[in-house]
């Protein structure tokens, strides 16, 4: 890996680490100045698993109201939401 | 999956556009409550779930890597699906990591992720993020207008 590495610059890798930093919910938040590679990637790991968790639960959510919504009028409803926000 | 003639090849600035995304997600809801209605609420919710990452990858399309192999993931248990009866969600990224750097984590948790190199990793990452969270947002502005209080 090393030797791969070597032909993509330092500087290629500092930018692509504070890009996924700027997607933090926390950076966005605080503004906080640049962090260490490794922590970025250790907050974008929890960042994309709360993502995931919260994937399956408005999963279920949406299962249960399924089961008592009258989908046409919902999805009407739905759309124009969607497209006034 | 052929991109339609227009579409440009170079990276959108944004990904996928929002309308397309609620578009396939909608159809696809659609189709559970129509296919799923006497389910429990466990399998309704796991199609769902299902149907929300097939959306994510559809509208991607196949320019990252990340949707084309969630895109191989969903046909792949679709046809195992017929022979074996698993129930497992498809699609959904669901060992968290335990060990290793902090970047063998994110190669588990990325679609696709073990076998990119650093810098393709981190593109794709970010990615990701960006187009999960915006599904995210669609269906909390689903549940938002459907839910009590909305019809």
């Amino acid at each position: 890996m090393s030797s791969r590495r070597s032909r993509i610059s330092e500087e290629e890798i500092t930018e692509l680490i504070s890009k996924l930093q700027s997607l933090l919910p926390e950076t966005r938040r605080r503004g906080a100045s640049r962090a260490s590679a490794a922590k970025v990637l250790k907050e974008t790991c929890n960042y994309i698993k709360s993502l995931h968790r919260e994937v399956d639960d408005l999963s279920d959510r949406l299962s249960e109201l399924m089961a008592t919504m009258d989908v046409d009028s919902a999805q009407a409803e739905i759309v124009r939401s969607l497209f006034r926000s | 999956w052929r991109a339609p003639p227009g579409t440009r090849t170079l990276t959108p600035r944004f990904g996928p556009s929002k309308p397309m995304l609620a578009f396939r997600f909608l159809r696809a809801l659609t189709l559970v409550h129509r296919t799923a209605a006497n389910s429990s609420n466990a399998a309704r919710s796991r199609r769902i779930q299902r149907a929300a990452f097939a959306s994510m990858a559809y509208s991607a399309g196949p320019r990252r890597a990340w949707s084309r192999a969630l895109l191989c993931r969903l046909h792949f248990h679709r046809a195992r699906r017929r022979c074996a009866g698993r129930r497992r969600a498809a699609g959904v990224p669901r060992r968290p990591s335990t060990t290793g750097s902090p970047a063998d984590g994110l190669r588990r948790l990325v679609p696709g992720g073990t076998g990119m190199d650093y810098c393709g990793l981190l593109e794709e990452t970010a990615d990701y993020i960006r187009c999960l969270s915006e599904q995210v947002k669609l269906m909390q502005s689903i549940v938002d207008s459907v839910g009590p209080g909305g019809r």
